[in-house]
């Protein structure tokens, strides 16, 4: 406990941004068979410093088979609001979750380069005190540590709905399920909000037998994924819309509502379209009669391609699907950052008009039937995937590993974990800086990335930028 | 006698400084009323949420001040309703400073019901336990002076004190938690917004502890 409000919270985006660049990274390192332990990478970031864009410090944990996914921090910029009641917690704590054997690991990240797990919630605690299991997002909020699950209780996870609980921020103890009244939904992915307004906004991926053992081609042909969002009343803890982007909609992934609490306005992106292979982003708003609303405002093409380029899933389409499988927003609201996985690219686009988003910068990477190199010569596994985005926007960082068994499917020649950096302009466009490039130890890959003192999809703002 | 006015101005100056304490400290709300008016991109949304605040804090105030006006009337248990009620305040500041947990039910209060938010966070915080002392030797000298009135005279004056000790004390906190609110707002700008901030949760409790130890006090030696 801080005698003062830990040096990394802002009461704004604005002033977040303002503050000092980030020092050190935080990576996922996954063994996709669990052969090996999982981990946290500690990259150092320190403009200058002798090992800038190197590993120095592994947190491998003592287990196997957990996939590291996701994760988050114990606490961030909204303990600035005198209703949190937390104002003195401090970011030292990543809530890093196994999303195959639902253990969870509370990592100190005090001073990185010695940073150790803290604490480990066993699978078991989990499945008795939520009968939720495969945890996922993390977010700090009102009550706590929020964390989504994808899976409900029993072997397979359908055992119930899946559903989000709540932990305790400074014990670290499950607290219990989250929902009072879920209403239509029955599946889970990605969540996020806006604490002043008081609304929560929930997506969907698949039911564990849906992507465990890789993606089921004919549950995505029969549109058995997800394709509603969920609006919930945050505090009520109760589900006040279910949005159906339609069934051909299918896995609607992250949610990234504006940062800038005033808006009442965010993005989810769709990984497929099944009528036609696009990728698509839904600008979702509340309109003047408190009802939500949504529209389709970007599409991304597939591209044709000979079957024979392609791997087995994807021959009977002859075309390479752009897989919008992460999307992220810089905290001025302006940019905002898609990954098609499929295609190779990491695109840019200007949403300073959310409903008409422009195209403004573009990287090729990495992608199916393609495996463009990086500008150094060397390769990129996979497409671009995990996306974060320093706090002053200039910087973005991504990774370029999916989920192991969809990884496999979708590349079955790829294999590797690499982490790369692009530079933004000052009027927008993305370079890939030639001198960034990790490549992780061999057997493991890599997803999602935490950067020292918050990111762009970590923390929450209670006061508007002004 | 001269004891007297200055033991009630005394008093009457920590109702004051108990206001003025409460209302500079961030946890008692004033960042919300920062807050709204950025939120609604109008400066007259300051002084309403303010006023909410304040609303929240007064009904907390009276609430707990109030059963101590209606006990007063036993005017020959004087003496040990007052030790009695250091006990009490004495035991809420040893009690949050062993249990330093939050209290969660607070989270859940929706962010636009600030009095209903300020009213809790006020009752969970034993910010009204801290006025009781005081309010029982303002009551004990008023009693003293006026000699032994008949109980319903005498329980209407303790009720009268209770509203003004209690109005008092959230007229001072509201001035001090605005007056900072404003100069956030219209000159300091956001940053300040976290640097005003320290964690008073061990002197918050031991001021509890104090003003219990002195409710006691004043009790042994008469006022």
């Amino acid at each position: 406990m801080n005698l003062r409000p830990d040096p990394t919270f802002h009461a704004s985006p604005k002033l977040a941004m303002e503050a000092p660049i980030e020092n050190y990274a935080f990576t996922v390192m996954l063994s996709p068979d669990g052969s090996q332990s999982d981990g946290i990478a500690v990259i150092d970031l320190k403009p200058g410093s002798d090992t800038y864009g190197q590993i120095v410090h592994q947190v491998i944990v003592p287990n196997k088979g957990d996939e590291f996914h996701h994760f988050g921090w114990n606490a961030c910029s909204s303990s600035l609001s005198p209703m949190s009641g937390h104002a003195f917690l401090e970011r030292r704590y990543l809530i890093v979750p196994g999303i195959r054997s639902s253990r969870i690991y509370v990592i100190d990240v005090k001073d990185p380069l010695k940073a150790h797990i803290h604490k480990t919630i066993e699978p078991e605690e989990l499945f008795k005190k939520t009968g939720y299991s495969r945890p996922h997002t993390i977010h700090c909020g009102p009550e706590g540590i929020y964390v989504s699950c994808l899976g409900g209780g029993g072997a397979d996870g359908t055992d119930g709905p899946p559903g989000i609980f709540i932990m305790d921020c400074e014990t670290f103890e499950i607290i219990g399920q989250y929902e009072m009244d879920r209403g239509k939904q029955d599946k889970h992915y990605d969540f996020w909000w806006n604490l002043p307004q008081d609304y929560m906004v929930s997506s969907e991926w698949g039911l564990p037998p849906q992507f465990e053992n890789g993606i089921v081609p004919e549950d995505l042909l029969s549109n058995k994924y997800g394709h509603s969002i969920h609006f919930w009343d945050l505090r009520a803890r109760k589900n006040i819309q279910t949005m159906d982007f339609g069934e051909n909609y299918q896995m609607a992934l992250e949610i990234r509502p504006a940062h800038d609490p005033t808006k009442s306005y965010g993005f989810c992106g769709v990984v497929v379209d099944t009528t036609n292979l696009q990728g698509a982003i839904f600008t979702w708003w509340r309109g003047d009669d408190g009802v939500w609303q949504s529209k389709k405002t970007i599409t991304i093409d597939p591209r044709p391609e000979d079957p024979a380029n392609l791997p087995p899933l994807l021959q009977g389409f002859g075309a390479v699907p752009p897989l919008v499988t992460d999307i992220d927003l810089s905290l001025d609201d302006k940019y905002l950052y898609v990954a098609c996985w499929g295609l190779g690219e990491m695109h840019q686009y200007d949403v300073s008009d959310p409903m008409n988003p422009v195209l403004a910068g573009k990287v090729e990477l990495g992608g199916i039937a393609k495996g463009e190199n990086h500008p150094n010569g060397k390769p990129f596994a996979y497409g671009p995937q995990m996306v974060e985005i320093s706090r002053d926007g200039k910087r973005v960082y991504w990774t370029n590993s999916l989920y192991s068994t969809w990884d496999d499917q979708f590349y079955p020649d790829d294999e590797g974990g690499q982490m790369v950096m692009a530079d933004v302009g000052e009027n927008g466009g993305l370079t890939l800086n030639k001198d960034f490039y990790i490549d992780f130890p061999a057997g493991l890959r890599s997803h999602q990335i935490r950067l020292e003192g918050g990111d762009c999809s970590t923390d929450s703002f209670c006061y508007p930028s002004v | 006698m001269i004891d007297d006015i200055t033991s009630v101005t005394a008093l009457w100056g920590a109702v004051i400084f108990s206001g003025l304490y409460h209302g500079i400290n961030p946890g008692m709300g004033w960042p919300l009323a920062v807050s709204a008016a950025l939120m609604e991109r109008n400066h007259k949304a300051m002084p309403k949420a303010l006023g909410m605040l304040a609303l929240g804090h007064f009904l907390a105030m009276i609430g707990i001040l109030l059963p101590f006006s209606m006990m007063v009337m036993l005017v020959d248990l004087e003496k040990e309703i007052r030790i009695g009620a250091g006990i009490l305040v004495i035991a809420m500041g040893v009690y949050l400073l062993i249990n330093r947990r939050h209290p969660k039910f607070l989270a859940r209060v929706h962010p636009a019901r600030l009095a209903l938010w300020s009213f809790l966070a006020a009752m969970a915080h034993g910010a009204g336990l801290m006025l009781v002392p005081i309010y029982l030797g303002i009551c004990a000298i008023a009693a003293d002076d006026t000699g032994h009135l008949a109980a319903q005279s005498l329980m209407t004056d303790n009720i009268t004190t209770a509203f003004v000790v209690a109005a008092v004390h959230t007229m001072s906190m509201t001035l001090a938690g605005g007056l900072i609110a404003v100069v956030i707002y219209f000159w300091l700008g956001l940053k300040f917004l976290s640097r005003t901030w320290f964690n008073l949760d061990v002197v918050w409790a031991l001021s509890l502890v104090l003003v219990g130890g002195f409710g006691m006090f004043s009790a042994f030696t008469g006022h």
